[in-house]
């Protein structure tokens, strides 16, 4: 039998909250009364074997869990205290406000410029060109993409590395001003180096952002993470502050999957 | 030990089916090849500079002189006119599809009725073309025939489209809405200019069927040896004239009907090479 530890403890500045969630395949479980908080500014690692529901978990902090057919959700997810499931919320707003990094780098079917201006464009957050340029160079700085691309700023998105084009995944969600990134397993597809890129953008992000990545690998969780989720089967086991879970995990399970049991 | 069983009956059976299919092949290939031969070695010597820049003289059915420019020009307002009309309608029912319908058994039922009109011969369009020019009291036109053909095309634009655009990367979709994208932002910004090419395939292929399309214009833009100043006129086009001078007493005039039949061809021939020239320089942003 799993005993469950639920994280009682309650956290002072919260970002997201996570309330009774429950989330169905068709009729098979995936997320069993999933309860949480999520600190803000800092990194969460959500991790866990394959299949224990941390992507799915991921999924529903900007309801992509929904664009999988045949699914159901009951429960609360909160946003600076707001239910993101309400009717009145716009789905838009939620995932301008969350944003994603993908297991792989998707550039959309156009310039590196136009990539990073897309969603600036959508939500018309600039007034003339002159603005969009700066903004548009502004966020491929942050990404750490300026350099390498800005006498090619024209050239397809596609022309790029895999690292690149994963770095201007990230220009590209930044760009729309999110308070939230949400990362799964934003590394997994890349070389070491490109990686370490990736990781070494994310932990001078975590001042600004409430960051949570999903990961499957240990070290990179041992890493980033400031705060630690560790989920089995559905359910989550245990979580807390990364120092305390990763050197006095409270669960048996946790202490297994530390020590590399399965 | 591993040299080849000759008579064993795998490879037999093989051997069989490769040369069903060469055989195939060679058929179809030189079909067309007979097919561009006919209309080239009994149009060509017919296919004189006045052919494409003079109008009839003593008319289509008898006339030696003169050239064939009414059918031309016709046939390009009335292709042009039904593709345009069509592709007005075809991008959002294939981006509705896409968009808002995917897999949902409305989504189905829209891509049955279509594949229905599909299969309508288009000579009921044109009957329905006629039956609703009377209804409204009009004469056979330029704009009866572009609706006419409109008809003909969209069922075969749309499908191809939504074909086009069902093979879109559900990463990509899922990235522009990460963004916080609606799903016509979606449709409009990303799902286009990723399919465009394919799009582009969609269109040229009703704008041929469109072009060579008899039926339908038949009863509906009539025939003419003018060349039409406006959308009222009555207007030639390219199959009719190919249909009417075959059908002449006078070898002459027949073979009139050939160099009508490369002209057409040369025509369809120059749109589908632009529009791959136009694909391949517009999928350069595509993520392959």
């Amino acid at each position: 039998m799993l005993r469950v530890t639920r994280y009682k403890e309650k956290i002072m500045d919260a970002h997201i909250q996570v309330k009774n969630l429950n989330a169905y395949y068709g009729k098979q479980l995936a997320l069993k009364d999933i309860n949480i908080e999520i600190p803000k500014n800092q990194i969460t690692v959500i991790m866990g074997p394959s299949g224990c529901g941390k992507t799915t978990l991921l999924k529903t902090f900007n309801r992509f869990f929904e664009l999988t057919e045949n699914t159901q959700l009951t429960g609360e997810v909160l946003v600076d205290g707001e239910n993101i499931y309400n009717k009145d919320i716009d789905v838009t707003e939620v995932r301008k406000i969350v944003g994603l990094l993908a297991q792989r780098p998707s550039p959309l079917p156009m310039s590196i410029y136009d990539n990073v201006a897309y969603g600036m464009h959508i939500h018309h957050m600039r007034k003339n060109r002159e603005e969009y340029k700066d903004g548009v160079k502004h966020y491929l700085e942050i990404a750490g993409l300026w350099e390498e691309v800005q006498n090619r700023l024209n050239e397809p998105a596609t022309s790029l590395s895999i690292g690149q084009q994963q770095r201007l995944c990230l220009a590209r969600g930044l760009a729309v001003e999110p308070e939230i990134i949400l990362g799964d397993e934003p590394t997994s597809a890349l070389d070491p180096i490109s990686s370490q890129h990736i990781e070494s953008r994310l932990l001078d992000l975590k001042k600004q952002y409430t960051t949570i990545i999903v990961t499957h690998t240990l070290r990179q969780a041992k890493r980033l993470a400031d705060y630690v989720i560790f989920m089995y089967l559905g359910e989550l086991i245990e979580a807390g502050p990364a120092k305390e879970v990763f050197s006095n995990p409270k669960h048996e399970r946790t202490k297994q999957y530390l020590e590399g049991l399965f | 030990m591993m040299k080849k069983k000759h008579f064993e009956r795998r490879h037999l059976v093989e051997l069989l089916m490769k040369t069903i299919m060469r055989i195939a092949l060679i058929i179809v290939a030189s079909s067309l090849g007979l097919i561009l031969w006919t209309i080239i070695s009994r149009g060509l010597p017919s296919l004189t500079w006045d052919m494409v820049t003079q109008i009839p003289k003593g008319g289509y059915y008898m006339g030696k002189e003169g050239g064939i420019l009414n059918a031309i020009i016709g046939s390009i307002y009335l292709a042009s006119g039904g593709t345009l009309i069509a592709i007005i309608l075809s991008l959002p029912i294939a981006l509705y599809l896409q968009a808002y319908a995917q897999d949902s058994k409305w989504g189905d039922y829209v891509r049955l009725s279509l594949d229905v009109l599909w299969g309508i011969p288009s000579i009921v369009y044109g009957a329905f073309g006629f039956a609703l020019m009377i209804m409204l009291g009009m004469r056979a036109s330029l704009l009866a025939g572009i609706i006419a053909l409109a008809l003909v095309e969209l069922p075969i634009m749309t499908r191809a489209m939504d074909e086009v655009i069902r093979r879109m990367p559900k990463d990509l979709e899922h990235a522009a809405l990460a963004l916080g994208s609606t799903k016509f932002e979606v449709a409009v910004r990303v799902v286009t200019r990723q399919m465009l090419p394919g799009i582009i395939t969609g269109v040229l292929l009703a704008f041929g069927r469109g072009i060579g399309d008899v039926a339908s214009v038949l009863f509906t833009a009539g025939y003419t040896d003018r060349i039409p100043t406006s959308l009222m006129n009555p207007t030639a086009s390219l199959p009719l004239a190919v249909f009417f001078q075959l059908g002449s007493p006078y070898p002459e005039v027949r073979e009139r009907g050939y160099a009508a039949a490369l002209i057409l061809t040369i025509i369809v021939l120059f749109v589908s090479f632009a529009s791959r020239w136009l694909a391949s320089r517009l999928s350069k942003y595509s993520v392959k």
